[in-house]
């Protein structure tokens, strides 16, 4: 019996990810994959899948998917609202807890919960088509699997080696909303006048409704450049928070452009990379300078409580 | 050779060549870069070469900066063969509906439109570098008289094809994408490829570019 999804409603951004793929900022192609590596891998991890296998990710409201075939599992993390249809009865379900479902039963993710995105695995396999090593869709260079594009409403998602879990599996785990990102002063940040860097470092800054998976630009007050507003273009990674000319910042996310000309005022550090992404528009954040020596730290912190959840599944 | 090294955040190098832009410190980039992805360093999973900056990211799980510095700084470059150079001819329209940017330009550089595409159309620029969308090439140099800083405020939305000038370059946004150059015309030609496997570039770091005009009509049948 062949095994799929019948996808009913796409959602608003939703898209298969994984780890991402490497070597490629050389041509211009950025590492991609699942924005909130934390709740990507506790999802593999709660199916016992290995941890680099392709999930659904999506943005706000998922999408509601309709299942045909075998029993099979499946789980969903981060801050999500979503509800398992039965053919005789609906429930309310709970992220980081594995459910299974049969032949036409329906999955609706009907939104994140102040949050931004969720993630969705089974345990079988989707079937997906790799580029250069990855699945993870970017739709800004149509690369990956699904033609490049968000997944869509009508459209099927077939699956093979399916088989559902035997064992319940549960975690206690609360995704805490970041209002202090640390990072790490930015190559140009000499660029700011004193002024600009109490204000970088002092002020609120608001997540404007232009945030993607490419970038999230700031609102706030302005950050006065003394120097120049412009640098040659040169690489990026992501967490680069870069200021053009209107004072306003931008920080690139992971399928940010590789190479870019605004002065760089900070880093975020890659412990806070998770949180940062899952703030929606209108949060309110602060930026807190913090040297390379404690981030080293802080995100081998990170990593031990990422492991730790991952042991009490075992 | 590398003047500086510094971090840009906690999962990257940051390799400075010194202040000049030109071919001379870019060839160095590239000889890095080279020798590098060669090499395949333990932990290092990105570079991505500039006009005068390499940006080395690597995997904080796996290693961290004062060990990708220590092995940079360490580095036994090797003469890299560098892949035969070509010349490519880009088709531009130069109608209103694309060039979005020209009164800006005609503002900044004090020059009437007609003088902005004859310094423009058909002089040989020289690839830098490819990137910030996939593809997308970086060419130089235009003439001192053509140099503009980028918009005030970043478009959100660049239409593929868009050729664009800022300071001393030109390039063409091979996918639509926020962008801040001045855009002068589009072209209908694919300039990056992702079927691809081994070469989805049409332009590589060294490559030639000379830019000819088309007319719209040229530009609406280029493609059947």
């Amino acid at each position: 019996m062949n095994s799929f999804f019948e996808v009913i409603r796409g959602g608003i951004n939703t898209t298969f990810q994984d780890d991402g793929r490497n070597n490629l900022y050389h041509i211009g192609i950025p590492f991609s994959g699942a924005m909130d590596k934390r709740n990507y891998i506790l999802a593999n991890s709660l199916l016992g899948n290995k941890k680099n296998k392709p999930v659904i990710e999506f943005a706000y409201q998922g999408p509601l998917i309709k299942y045909k075939g075998n029993r099979i599992s499946f789980v969903i993390t981060g801050d999500v609202i979503f509800k398992l249809i039965k053919k005789k009865n609906e429930i309310l379900g709970n992220c980081y807890e594995n459910y299974i479902i049969e032949d036409g039963d329906q999955i609706d993710i009907i939104s994140t919960n102040k949050s931004v995105y969720g993630y969705f695995a089974i345990s079988g396999e989707f079937d997906l088509k790799y580029q250069w090593g990855s699945c993870s869709i970017n739709t800004k260079a149509k690369i990956g699997s699904n033609n490049g594009e968000k997944i869509q409403s009508n459209q099927k998602i077939n699956i093979s080696h399916v088989k559902p879990n035997q064992f319940k599996k549960k975690l206690n785990y609360t995704n805490t909303k970041i209002e202090k990102i640390r990072v790490i002063k930015g190559t140009n940040f000499n660029y700011f006048s004193n002024e600009g860097k109490k204000t970088f470092f002092e002020k609120e800054f608001v997540v404007s409704k232009l945030a993607d998976r490419m970038g999230m630009r700031l609102e706030g007050p302005k950050i006065e450049n003394i120097v120049d507003t412009n640098i040659r273009s040169e690489g990026l990674i992501k967490g680069v928070i870069q200021v053009p000319a209107d004072g306003n910042p931008i920080i690139m996310l992971s399928d940010h452009g590789t190479i870019g000309g605004y002065p760089k005022i900070g880093v975020v550090i890659s412990a806070d990379y998770d949180k940062l992404v899952q703030l929606s528009p209108g949060s309110k954040i602060k930026f807190q300078e913090i040297e390379l020596s404690d981030a080293e730290t802080l995100f081998k912190l990170y990593e031990m409580e990422t492991q730790n959840l991952i042991s009490q599944l075992k | 050779m590398i003047k500086n090294i510094s971090n840009l955040g906690d999962a990257a190098l940051y390799c400075d060549f010194g202040k000049e832009v030109n071919k001379e410190t870019n060839s160095q980039v590239i000889k890095y870069f080279k020798n590098l992805k060669k090499k395949e360093i333990q932990g290092i999973i990105n570079l991505t070469p500039s006009y005068n900056k390499l940006i080395i990211s690597f995997d904080l799980k796996k290693t961290n900066f004062n060990e990708i510095k220590k092995k940079i700084e360490n580095l036994d470059l090797n003469e890299t063969k560098f892949e035969p150079k070509k010349r490519i001819e880009i088709p531009i329209c130069c109608n209103d509906d694309f060039s979005l940017d020209i009164g800006r330009l005609e503002k900044k550089l004090s020059l009437k439109r007609d003088k902005i595409y004859e310094n423009f159309l058909d002089k040989e620029y020289f690839c830098y570098m490819t990137g910030f969308i996939a593809g997308m090439p970086f060419l130089g140099d235009l003439d001192k008289n053509m140099r503009a800083d980028r918009l005030e405020t970043p478009r959100v939305k660049v239409p593929k094809g868009s050729v664009g000038l800022t300071e001393q370059f030109a390039n063409v946004y091979t996918f639509e994408s926020p962008g801040g150059w001045n855009i002068i015309g589009n072209t209908p030609i694919e300039i990056f490829d992702s079927s691809k496997i081994e070469n989805p570039n049409l332009i590589s770091p060294g490559d030639t570019v000379v830019f000819k005009q088309i007319s719209l009509e040229n530009y609406k049948n280029y493609n059947e």
